[in-house]
């Protein structure tokens, strides 16, 4: 898939695990992983990338006797799944155009 | 493969970047570790569901951009650093002499800026000298010779403005020499800092 095209679907992909509370880095995989594969590394990538455009929050807790992050979702973050919503109509009248038979026209 | 085993391998192969980052990243597969283990998975099925630790630092190296990596590049090694230290009274001296030699050529290049500039002065000056001595020969003295001073006074006068054109083109040309040559040895010493 084109790059550009699947780091946006995928930050919206992780804002969507975590929108309905707090989540933490491997819960995010499992929770996408009936629908896309993620690896740690690429997760890593997404939510530092989120972090920076103040898309969520993190806080480290004590779980268990060990550190661990927890990332929540912010207003810019619910926005930005409100838009891709939006986006996908002009996505899916795109992919109809590509996809077009000749002569239907 | 053990956790303990698997973080000292990526830390190894995340070595190029700078060691915050680093360690960010090796304690979030630390956490990404625990949390399968957590689930149930023994450590080595937990460490083997993340992936070759090699592989994993090679696509990380990969990712980011080259900017992000550590500043400085590689590191010397010890024959290189006992060269330069041996070679110091050498090379130390030679860079002297370079340094030199630039800055020698700037000063010949703005002397020789100087002296155009001194040309155009001394025309300019005959001219007027010329149109004074013009008019006061026509007067007082040969009329002959008051009409040549004013013809001399002209070509001179032709001759400066000509003098300033190309004073002021090598002027600007100069500066422009100085200019990128000062620029090239700043960035020189950047590039050589950052190295």
């Amino acid at each position: 898939m084109d790059i550009q095209l699947k780091r946006g679907l995928l930050d919206v992909c992780v804002l969507a695990a975590i929108k309905d509370g707090e989540s933490y880095g491997y819960k995010i995989i499992k929770d996408m992983a009936p629908y896309i594969k993620l690896s740690e590394s690429t997760l890593y990538t997404i939510l530092k990338r989120l972090e920076g455009a103040k898309m969520l929050t993190v806080r480290s807790a004590e779980h268990d006797g060990r550190l661990r992050k927890y990332y929540r979702i912010t207003d810019a973050g619910l926005e930005r799944i409100e838009e891709f919503r939006k986006e996908w109509n002009e996505i899916v009248s795109i992919y109809r155009f590509v996809t077009k038979e000749d002569g239907n026209d | 493969m053990t956790k303990e085993k698997f973080l000292a391998i990526l830390r190894k192969g995340l070595s190029p970047l700078p060691k915050k980052e680093r360690d960010e990243r090796l304690t979030f597969y630390s956490e990404m570790i625990d949390d399968r283990m957590e689930e149930g998975l023994s450590e080595e099925e937990a460490v083997a569901g993340i992936g070759n630790p090699e592989e994993i630092a090679k696509q990380i190296a990969g990712e980011i951009p080259s900017g992000e990596k550590v500043g400085r590049g590689r590191k010397f090694r010890a024959w290189e650093i006992v060269l330069l230290v041996l070679g110091s009274p050498l090379w130390i001296a030679l860079l002297a002499a370079v340094f030199a030699v630039v800055l020698a050529l700037l000063v010949v290049l703005w002397a020789v800026i100087v002296c155009f500039w001194a040309v155009f002065a001394s025309l300019a000056a005959c001219a007027f000298g010329g149109l004074a001595a013009g008019v006061v020969f026509s007067l007082v003295g040969s009329p002959i010779v008051g009409l040549a001073m004013f013809g001399a006074a002209m070509v001179c006068a032709g001759l400066a403005v000509f003098a300033f054109f190309g004073c002021n083109a090598a002027t600007k040309g100069a500066a422009f020499l100085s200019k990128w040559t000062v620029l090239g040895i700043i960035r020189f010493f950047r590039r050589k800092g950052a190295a």
